[in-house]
């Protein structure tokens, strides 16, 4: 691996012995010997194992559920409804004031998308689990569902999520999050050329090798001991203590070992149910996604929509940006309110433009809840921005990469969220991106510096 | 339930079980053996990760019914160190960094292992065909090839 | 109820079993377990036999015949069976091949079941207790077939008569967005004197192309000889719709990979 000293030389002190250096990880000796354990590698005598019955319908009322047939088959131990889950509605983000609670554990009264779990059936063979979960009957009345965001934020759409009360999130900025900064129309009126583009992303799955789940083993302490792949162990702990109205005090919870996690993780669906259901039968519980579940239940990465008008100057400057960006939670919040905000303070980019407006909207349907994955918020907005910057290079007849050079961010420049920039480095990554890609620019973009002494 | 026998060697022990008819060789070797090595990825015989050598063939445990594996010989990634001393093709997948997650890993090696014992000087073609049934969705599948080659040029010099 | 396994040495006794409702055959597990894995309620018991000449490959006098437990490793490695080792290898990775069987290909649901799409070009017959059938009139029945089947007999074609294609997303492993089989034999001054073109993935099962087969017929293999077939490849499908490809784009590319077929 080769380290560049030479940028930034004068800024930095130049002492470094690790970074740079190929170093042993921890972890790969368990790996290639197979001695790693991964939460599925315990297995504990009396072990139970969860299935989920789920929702065939995207939108439905439950009439009612009949567990009766199910809790007579063999090898069941107890079956699960909303009415056992001690506070069944909840929302992750509530730990950081994000609300309003609009999520239930077990679905109740109500389902909003197509393989919400309703009831949890615990036996003691998975093959026993899915036959009794074969035999609940749910009675439901299907509701007009919604799958568009555009389609849902239109008056009259069918109402996702009462505890919303609306399809969209409702932030204390209002109907979305907004940045605003200089004259956004003034910018468009007096720039040479307008280019209005809209682009839009399906949902993508994480797909980890190792499916979502936990193990639970109730102690003889009245603790309970929760191994989890989870990738926020604390946000896990503290929502299954909530869920639970148990205190974190009686919840430990062994983690750290993720056989790939992408952001598909962080979610609290698996453990506060396998934990109840270890705490009602007084034994071990492994809940375990299948790979169906894991493609078609867990959360993906949010569809998103974004749409980007540009105001840009023949001389290559962009003079004004305004963005509208749409992500589709699905029919539950999990973290998509914060990628719709980081959204917001994302755009315009790392590009200095001096009229901005941004508004970002996190819209409800009757899809899978969508939640974190790699950079959410970011990503999807970012191939929208680059595809963009690629067309209006292209509309002003300019070379792409110095077109983007003219527009860099430097240190000193205000953002459009009003947080200065520092440490910028995107000059010199063109820099290198240029070299390493053949792509050569003009001398003078050679010669600029995102370092701005005294900025 | 009535149980059956089942009575196979894992790497080079006897083991012998009794365990429910139609239980799948990978949670026999799990729940019952206690070799966690082969990984449960997909139970559905696309990822892989329960890859193990049946009588020298590569063969997925999650789909091969533990029942239909009576006197067979069986290897899984947990029995390749011998005391404690990696072979070449783990020392390789440590030397190259190939592993992320660590989930793929021990599946990784059987296919490689078995590549390597039928074919000591594989081409890169070969390795990336014998490790075409293994996924790693980390994405690191060039170090995982660099390693496969490493280990064989590790072999064939122990070899010379 | 639990999934519970009998082994029998005969054909015979395996095929008394299956008369058990819930039964289903077990060949080399990569259809029937996995659906079991998946929660699959629906099978309870699982039969299977051990009869060697199930696992036995016989070629001779041009013809062939296959046990219905032989692998798909075991066909990509016999020497006698090299025109087909292309297809087998287009099945699953190495250890799928060295699971899957012959038999259980003919059931497998599209978007799988490539090797059976090979069989149908090779106007196979398929073996069972009670006789051979015509392959395209035993996919046609899978769903209701219930006897054990045992083998597959076929003609081999010429070394360069038989053309096999599979299409997908991922190399060299990959679920198919299509496969085509075709044997296609030509006269002495190159028209085509007879066509079976098999399609995989044009519907829930493998289908024979049999508008394209005619429009072949007295045709030259070159770009404008092929048009018509390439026309006529749409006719009679209805192809999957799954994560791979929709309908659609099935439909759309056909024409353009038979076409790369015929002029390989």
């Amino acid at each position: 691996m080769e380290l560049r000293k030479n940028y930034f030389a004068d800024v930095r002190k130049d002492d470094l012995h690790e970074v740079g250096q190929p170093r042993p990880r921890s972890d790969s000796p368990g790996h290639v010997t197979g001695k790693t354990a991964f939460f599925a590698d315990r297995n504990f005598p009396g072990m139970l194992h969860l299935k989920m019955v789920r929702s065939p319908h995207h939108h439905a009322r439950i009439r009612s559920i009949d567990t009766s047939e199910a809790e007579k088959h063999p090898g069941v131990v107890k079956v699960l409804t909303a009415k056992d889950v001690p506070h069944n509605v909840y929302t992750i983000l509530i730990l950081i004031q994000i609300g309003p609670e609009d999520e239930t554990v077990l679905a109740d009264g109500k389902v909003r998308w197509k393989g919400e779990a309703v009831v949890a059936v615990l036996a003691e063979t998975e093959r026993a689990a899915q036959e009794a979960a074969a035999k609940v009957k749910v009675d439901y009345e299907v509701l007009p569902a919604v799958f568009d965001m555009e389609e849902a934020l239109k008056p009259g759409a069918p109402l996702v999520n009462e505890y919303h009360g609306r399809n969209y999130y409702l932030y204390d900025s209002g109907e979305c999050r907004k940045v605003r900064f200089g004259d956004v129309e003034a910018g468009f009126a007096g720039a040479d050329h307008i280019l209005e583009q809209s682009y839009q992303s399906s949902p993508i799955e994480h797909a980890p090798t190792e499916t979502t789940g936990c193990v639970v083993v109730p102690e003889g302490n009245d603790r309970f001991t929760c191994y989890t792949n989870t990738q926020a162990m604390f946000f896990t702990l503290d929502n299954a203590s909530i869920i639970l109205q148990m205190p974190g005090s009686k919840l430990h919870f062994v983690g750290g070992t993720v056989g790939g996690g992408f952001g598909g993780k962080v979610d609290v669906i698996v453990e506060p149910i396998a934990i109840l259901g270890a705490k009602l039968t007084g034994r071990p519980v492994s809940f375990i996604y299948s790979r169906e579940e894991e493609m078609q239940i867990s959360s993906p990465r949010a569809a998103e929509k974004v749409v980007i008008k540009d105001g840009v100057m023949k001389d290559g400057r962009i003079i004004a940006r305004k963005v509208t960006g749409y992500t589709d939670a699905g029919a539950y919040s999990r973290h998509s309110p914060y990628g719709a905000q980081k959204g917001a303070g994302h755009y315009p980019g790392p590009y200095t433009i001096p009229n901005v407006w941004i508004d970002t909207y996190c819209v409800y349907t009757n899809r899978t809840p969508s939640s974190a994955m790699r950079g959410f918020g970011v990503t999807i907005g970012d191939f929208a921005l680059e595809v963009q910057m690629d067309r209006l290079a292209r509309l002003i007849g300019m070379d792409p990469l110095e077109f983007r050079f003219i527009n860099a961010y430097r240190d000193g420049d205000m953002k459009a969220h009003r947080q200065p920039t520092e440490g910028a480095a995107l000059i010199e990554c063109m820099q290198e991106a240029s070299r390493a890609a053949n792509w050569p620019v003009a001398e003078k973009y050679m010669a600029m510096s995102s370092y701005v002494k005294g900025a | 339930m009535a149980k059956v026998p089942v009575q196979f060697t894992l790497n080079g022990s006897e083991k012998a079980e009794f365990i429910d008819s139609g239980t799948t060789l990978l949670n026999a070797l799990r729940d019952k053996v206690g070799d966690t090595s082969p990984k449960g990825g997909c139970h559905q015989g696309t990822c892989g990760a329960c890859s193990v050598i049946i009588d020298g063939e590569l063969r997925l445990s999650c789909l091969t019914l533990a029942e239909t594996c009576n006197g067979t010989a069986i290897t899984t990634t947990s029995g390749l160190a011998e005391g404690g001393v990696l072979q070449p093709l783990q020392r390789a997948f440590l030397d190259t960094f190939a592993t992320q997650c660590g989930f793929c890993t021990p599946g990784m090696i059987m296919a490689a292992k078995v590549l390597l014992d039928h074919t000591p000087n594989p081409s890169r073609d070969e390795v990336v065909e014998a490790l075409s049934g293994n996924i790693c969705r980390c994405t690191g599948y060039e170090p995982i090839i660099q390693a496969v080659l490493t280990a064989a040029r590790a072999n064939s010099q122990n070899a010379a | 109820m639990a999934l519970a396994l009998q082994t029998f040495a005969t054909v015979k006794d395996a095929n008394a079993a299956l008369k058990a409702q819930g039964t289903r055959y077990l060949g080399g597990g990569t259809l029937v377990v996995r659906a079991a894995n998946e929660g699959d309620v629906s099978v309870s018991g699982l039969v299977r036999s051990t009869d060697p000449a199930l696992s036995a490959i016989a070629v001779a006098g041009g013809k062939a015949r296959i046990g219905a437990s032989v692998t798909m490793a075991a066909i990509a490695r016999h020497p006698g069976l090299a025109i087909l080792a292309k297809a087998a290898r287009a099945v699953g990775g190495p250890a799928i091949r060295n699971m899957a069987t012959v038999g259980g290909n003919l059931f497998a649901p599209a978007p799988y079941g490539d090797f059976a799409v090979a069989l149908l070009a090779l106007d196979a017959t398929v073996g069972t207790e009670d006789g051979e059938t015509p392959i395209g009139t035993f996919l046609a029945g899978r769903d209701r077939s219930r006897a054990i089947v045992t083998s597959v007999s076929f003609t081999l074609p010429k070394t360069d008569g038989f053309r096999f294609l599979k299409v997908s997303r991922v190399k060299p492993k990959g679920v198919s967005v299509l496969s085509i089989a075709a044997v296609v034999e030509q006269a002495a001054d190159g028209t085509v004197s007879s066509a079976r073109i098999a399609l995989g993935c044009m519907a829930d099962r493998p289908l024979r192309a049999k508008a394209a087969e005619k429009a072949l017929l007295g045709r030259t293999l070159d770009p404008d000889g092929i048009a018509a077939a390439l026309t006529a490849a749409t006719e009679g499908i209805a192809p999957i719709t799954d994560p791979i490809a929709s309908a659609w784009y099935r439909a759309e590319v056909l024409p353009v990979h038979l076409g790369r077929l015929l002029l390989s």
